[in-house]
């Protein structure tokens, strides 16, 4: 049977290498694609039809099942906790997740403030470190908070640390490292087994033959 | 929150409207129907139960269960699943009925809802257990009434995986001996976590082999050569007769002409912990969660104070008629539109064709302001007005 798989791709960061991944894999995606406006895009040729989300949302689409498959980055995985397969590491997008701070900073405190655009992951972190904190959920810019006293620290991705390093804050802890994951809707894992298998193994050489010319 | 507005229900509660509510009466009965010439017998359990008996039984986590108090200030749930209400009953109000006891049920459960929307909190399911029965006889027929009630009811495209808790929990603690690794990975595999999986079995101090083999349990998924595939990876003594229980019951499926739809899939894991051997989910085409699903459970039961194997399932309704799709529905809907001097006519036709099955309104023309408005709800409209006889207008 030879189905049309519904993917969901994170726009932004993500979103060019995952595409280069896509087609080093061997799918032909059209041109338009990185310019494109549009929200869906059909792929016949690969048979794949995409959807251009919001990263955060990726696994929302794939739990619900309104996409087969998507692209996500290991943090949105921790954050969101969807129920979906995490199949494959795909090595793009490196980054970590880390906890800064100024640097003196009095971390001490009877109630310490945590800014993050993770809430969940930070208060995971914290209550493992046997702390107890309150998370104020930020969307953007979250290293803005320490410097004006909204929070004292912050849990953020960091990737080069020069965001940190220009607005005059020290990582504290590293939390987890974090790639972008192939993952899977439990339902279609099953139902489209032969062609999700097939997109997985082939992904899974590319990024496999990758690591082994490093 | 802020008081409610008059239109608003609690999270995840919804409403069932007339159109809606025929189509899963219609189906559900189609369902039950089945199930009773299965020699099934359908009971009812209590709404509410105790926290402390069905609320922890159930599998359903904690979280998820909707709490109230009762007078005297006990912890009541709503129930969470039906399994866990009919092992209560068979250990105590059925416990001198002998086993094997063959039940089943048709009512909504409660889940609450723990992040958004999207997702109803409470649900009908429809299933059956097999209390008292570990043979494979048993996992057929449980597999065997699913796969015929999905048939039944007119779902043509799906796929009905089965695994087996077992098969992994002994292949994991044949390698890895000690049970805190072996639960380690067990939850990267609950998890759905393949890649903390993988990375996790790479970093253990295995040798080549036995890496090798706990990789290779990710891609036991497929067709019945699966089963070739998991002896490759020689299991235990316990884990062969697994395996052969699979096969055999793979075998029994094929009589009942029921094995075209099967697939294995050791990497199956159900979220409900109570499970304990053999476990197993239905997938329709376009229906991003499972439409069915079910499983042994052999321990439950002497939770309840009397130990016995035990097999069932469940068909989630809401789901079920999703993968159904549009129907017509079969049976027409009319109406009689009558002036109060042919009252008499009109009742005596509506008779008529209520007896013969059909569902007729009979409306007095006067009770409605707008007649076009209200004639598009029917399929078919007769008048009987004014006071000429006979003839319809």
């Amino acid at each position: 049977m030879n189905t049309v798989l519904t993917m969901a791709m994170p726009k932004g960061r993500i979103f060019e290498e995952a595409v280069d991944l896509l087609r080093q894999a061997g799918y032909p995606l059209p041109p338009e694609f990185e310019d494109s406006r549009k929200l869906i895009i059909d792929a016949p040729e690969a048979g794949l039809r995409f959807i251009l989300a919001k990263p955060m949302d990726v696994p929302t689409y794939v739990e619900h099942g309104v996409a087969d498959i998507g692209i996500a980055g290991k943090d949105v995985m921790l954050e969101e906790e969807r129920d979906v397969y995490e199949v494959l590491d795909l090595k793009i997008s490196a980054c970590y997740l880390a906890v800064a701070g100024l640097p003196g900073g009095n971390y001490q405190k009877v109630a310490p403030k945590i800014a993050s655009k993770y809430p969940n992951v930070a208060s995971h972190y914290f209550r493992e470190q046997g702390q107890q904190v309150e998370v104020i959920k930020l969307n953007g810019s979250i290293e803005l908070a320490p410097l004006i006293g909204l929070a004292d620290r912050i849990v953020d991705i960091v990737s080069t640390g020069r965001t940190l390093k220009e607005n005059g804050l020290i990582e504290l802890e590293k939390i987890a490292d974090i790639t972008s994951r192939l993952i899977v809707n439990p339902a279609s894992y099953r139902l489209h087994a032969a062609r999700i298998n097939e997109l997985v193994e082939r992904m899974r050489t590319l990024v496999e033959s990758k690591e082994g010319n490093q | 929150m802020s008081k409610p507005f008059v239109f608003e229900k609690p999270a995840g509660m919804r409403d069932t409207l007339p159109a809606f509510y025929q189509k899963n009466e219609d189906i559900k009965n189609t369902i039950k129907k089945e199930m009773e010439s299965w020699g099934y017998q359908f009971i009812q359990t209590p709404t509410l139960e105790y926290h402390d008996t069905v609320g922890e039984a159930s599998a359903i986590l904690d979280q998820q269960l909707f709490k109230l108090l009762d007078m005297e200030g006990n912890t009541l749930v709503l129930r969470p699943d039906m399994t866990a209400p009919i092992a209560r009953v068979v250990s105590s109000s059925m416990k001198n009925v002998a086993y094997p006891l063959r039940l089943a049920y048709s009512s909504p459960v409660f889940r609450a809802q723990q992040r958004e929307g999207g997702r109803p909190a409470e649900f009908e399911q429809v299933g059956i257990e097999l209390i008292g029965e570990g043979t494979s006889s048993a996992e057929a027929e449980a597999l065997a009434l699913m796969t015929d009630v999905i048939k039944k009811s007119g779902i043509n495209a799906f796929t009905i995986a089965v695994g087996h808790i077992g098969f992994v929990q002994e292949l994991l603690a044949d390698i890895l001996g000690n049970d805190n690794r072996a639960s380690e990975l067990l939850r990267y595999l609950n998890e759905k976590n393949y890649v903390g999986y993988t990375s996790h079995v790479k970093e253990l101090p295995l040798s080549s082999i036995d890496t090798q083999r706990l990789l290779k349990l990710l891609d036991l998924r497929g067709g019945i050569d699966v089963l070739n595939k998991a002896s490759a990876l020689a299991p235990n003594a316990k884990g062969q007769q697994v395996l052969e229980e699979l096969i055999n019951v793979y075998e029994l499926l094929k009589e009942y002409d029921a094995a075209q739809n099967i697939v294995f899939d050791f990497t199956l894991f159900s979220h409900m912990s109570y499970y304990t051997g053999i476990v197993f989910e239905g997938y329709a085409a376009g229906i991003g969660a499972p439409i069915a699903s079910g499983g042994r459970y052999d321990d439950l039961l002497s939770r309840f104070d009397r130990k016995a194997p035990a097999i069932g399932f469940a068909i989630r309704m809401d789901y079920f008629i999703e993968a159904l799709g549009s129907k017509n529905d079969s049976i027409k809907k009319q109406c009689i539109l009558f002036t109060p001097e042919r009252r008499k006519e009109a009742l005596q036709w509506a008779r008529a064709k209520r007896s013969e099955g059909g569902h007729v309104v009979m409306q007095d023309l006067s009770g409605v302001k707008n007649v076009d408005e209200f004639s598009k709800r029917f399929d078919e409209i007769h008048y009987l007005i004014g006071s000429q006889q006979g003839e319809d207008l």
